[in-house]
């Protein structure tokens, strides 16, 4: 390991039997990064830094919490009622989940902005879409533990998706339920699997900074580092960097906590599952609403084929289409900046998304269902005709010549 | 500094975005009243949540229960403790098991989370002509728009349009989802007397009853914004400081 030099008796003898203070030498502070990192960077380790606030606001949750169905919204509402602080703790635990997925959501399109998931980050791509399914997991099964009634009703309509499978779907369905309906199985289970998940999370993620690490970050140039000059020591630049991003994160995160805290929620989840009533309109959180409007875009039985069952193997698609972007984006050329008519694609698919996220949230009725279809088309379109036809046709503008190039120009 | 000020933005689009999907209900649009836990700077006014309280205590509680609030927790509203103690007795809930196994009732303590009007679910519905009258702890969270549903709710009973059709034992009400509601309309001039003089019009007691509900719902308000300006104070220095050092040691990189 590179140069960790300590006069410290102790730090040395430890360092030499588990090299721990020559691995943050190593990766935290000498670690090298681009010098011309934008703010849009800044998201992954937000993203960690809300992993963080979620573990342990969950730990406490959990002290307080009860999961049999006959306790579970009491023993909530007694967080917040009688817990000292329990409010706080619910709320920013609440809120953090849909905070987790605001800045991943940023920290994907960014990456597909300057192409950071091309050779040689594959891997480093794959890993974060493997956490972001984890990330879906986890949140899907907290949201059930309240037990309201979009708990409920929000849990029963997606485990039923297993069902369109045929022949497995019924079994796996009735594993997930460990009965014959969403009830005090299902509940305990999803408790469980939420409680470990995030560990599992927290382990992808250390495996996301290892191929980090190896492959070192893109950059809004999205050439690699060639000099010494092209880039800079992670510590002090990044850590001001992202502590001030934590900065002004928090007082975004902290304006939804203290004056908004259910402005990412359901009021029906403040009403105890029921189940024998169903909510006239039952959707699921904000951020599940663009797969949400793709699972409910195919409307037609094809042959054999349930119109659920394409939905479903729509839904899925939606996300496995990403680990194939490295080869369907033909493009030699990273970033945007560079890629002329792939940055106008890039704008049209972020609304696309956007598109897919409102009506995913509305009734399934009217011009909507149209507008649905088309933008699942046009979901699909983006990844697998335009993206490779493009890298075919456009004409990339001319790269600089390396990353401290067009820095040493300016100052000129 | 300007692109990180547009992801907020594009954030909160996609998040209105989706709330605003959500916040379809049937009926008509709520009327907005002001309330002063309204706002950046909101917090009870407790006069008002002492007469909605009355309010609840003297009607609602007839037939809705607060199950998840304490009657301890009516000090928050200014009850005093032998007030406290004189409602929580009014009501009688079982005994623990005496030393021979029998149970017997005793009066309700402050300790005691609000004791129903009814023995349980099916009681409720019996006496109401089958639909139980819904528990109010939670309403001003539970429905979109939360007190100003409530607000609107009570003061929307009206005379139903000549081709809407009100079954027997169902009243219509304007803001009630589908338009026919099984409570009959209740705020009529001088319900109650407000023991502070307040004049009890029944614009008045919506105002004061979606106050007290919302207090019941989130009884955290008052110490949730008070700690959130504490936090955005610190936090705005603290950021400000950290900006500054940001660009103290970018200096030479730039």
């Amino acid at each position: 390991m590179s140069g960790f030099k300590t006069n410290n008796k102790v730090v040395s003898w430890l360092d030499q039997r588990l090299p721990i203070f020559s691995m943050m030498q190593h990766s935290a502070i000498e670690y090298p990064t681009p010098r011309n990192l934008n703010y849009w960077w800044n998201f992954g380790s937000l993203a960690g830094f809300v992993l963080v606030v979620m573990v342990l606001t969950g730990i406490f949750l959990v002290m307080n919490y009860s999961s049999h169905t006959s306790l579970a919204f009491d023993s909530v509402e007694r967080i917040m009622r009688d817990v000292n602080y329990g409010w706080l703790i619910r709320y920013l635990h609440m809120n953090g989940a849909s905070m987790f997925f605001i800045l991943v959501y940023i920290h994907m399109f960014r990456n597909l902005y300057y192409g950071s998931y091309k050779a040689p980050r594959e891997v480093l791509w794959w890993v974060g879409i493997i956490i972001f399914l984890a990330m879906m997991g986890t949140a899907f099964m907290g949201y059930v533990l309240p037990w309201g009634q979009m708990s409920f009703w929000g849990a029963t309509v997606i485990t039923n998706l297993f069902s369109a499978f045929p022949i497995v779907g019924e079994p796996i369905r009735t594993l997930l339920w460990g009965g014959f309906s969403v009830d005090n199985p299902t509940l305990n289970r999803f408790f469980s699997l939420h409680y470990l998940l995030p560990f599992v999370i927290f382990a992808l993620v250390f495996v996301h900074v290892w191929a980090l690490h190896t492959v070192k970050s893109n950059n809004p140039l999205g050439i690699e580092i060639k000099t010494p000059a092209d880039s800079i020591p992670f510590h002090p630049y990044y850590t001001i960097k992202d502590l001030f991003g934590i900065g002004v994160f928090l007082m975004f995160f902290l304006s939804f906590v203290f004056w908004g805290p259910n402005f990412f929620g359901e009021p029906d989840n403040y009403i105890p599952a029921n189940p024998m009533q169903t909510p006239p309109h039952i959707v699921p959180e904000w951020y599940f609403l663009p797969f949400y409007a793709i699972l409910r875009a195919f409307t037609q039985d094809i042959w054999v084929i349930s119109a659920k069952l394409q939905g479903v193997v729509a839904m899925f698609s939606a996300i496995i289409i990403l680990f194939f972007l490295p080869w369907l984006d033909t493009s030699k050329v990273r970033s945007a900046k560079f890629r002329p008519l792939y940055r106008q694609f890039f704008w049209l698919f972020l609304v696309d998304c956007l598109v897919l996220g409102y009506v995913g949230g509305k009734p399934a009725e009217g011009m909507l269902i149209t507008i649905g279809q088309i933008a699942t088309a046009y979901y699909f379109g983006h990844f697998l005709v335009i993206m490779p036809l493009l890298g075919k046709i456009e004409k990339p503008k001319a790269l600089p010549a390396s990353i401290s190039a067009p820095v040493l120009k300016e100052k000129a | 500094m300007r692109k990180l000020i547009l992801s907020a933005l594009i954030a909160t689009g996609l998040a209105g975005a989706s709330s605003a999907a959500l916040a379809a209900t049937g009926g008509e649009p709520l009327m907005k009243s002001e309330f002063s836990f309204n706002g950046f700077f909101g917090h009870y006014d407790q006069a008002q949540l002492k007469r909605g309280f009355e309010l609840y205590h003297q009607v609602c509680s007839n037939c809705h229960n607060l199950r998840l609030v304490a009657y301890r927790n009516l000090a928050d509203v200014g009850l005093t403790a032998d007030e406290i103690k004189a409602v929580a007795a009014e009501r009688d809930i079982d005994d623990v098991p005496n030393d021979e196994g029998i149970v017997s009732k005793r009066q309700g303590r402050p300790s005691d989370k609000y004791i129903g009007p009814f023995a349980n679910e099916k009681a409720a519905a019996a006496a109401n002509g089958g639909a139980a009258p819904p528990d109010l702890s939670l309403m001003a969270k539970a429905r979109v728009g939360g007190p100003n549903y409530i607000y609107s709710l009570m003061l929307g009973f009206a005379d139903a349009p000549e081709h809407h059709v009100v079954p027997e034992g169902k009243y219509f009400n304007k803001y009630f989802p589908g338009g026919n509601i099984s409570m009959p309309p209740q705020l009529m001039d001088d319900l109650v007397t407000y023991t502070d003089g307040t004049k009890a019009t029944p614009e008045q007691m919506a105002k004061d009853i979606s106050a007290f509900l919302n207090w019941a719902a989130e009884p955290e308000l008052d110490a949730r914004k008070s700690l959130g300006l504490k936090v955005m104070v610190f936090l705005g220095i603290f950021t400000a400081l950290l900006y500054a050092l940001k660009r103290q040691i970018w200096k030479n990189i730039h």
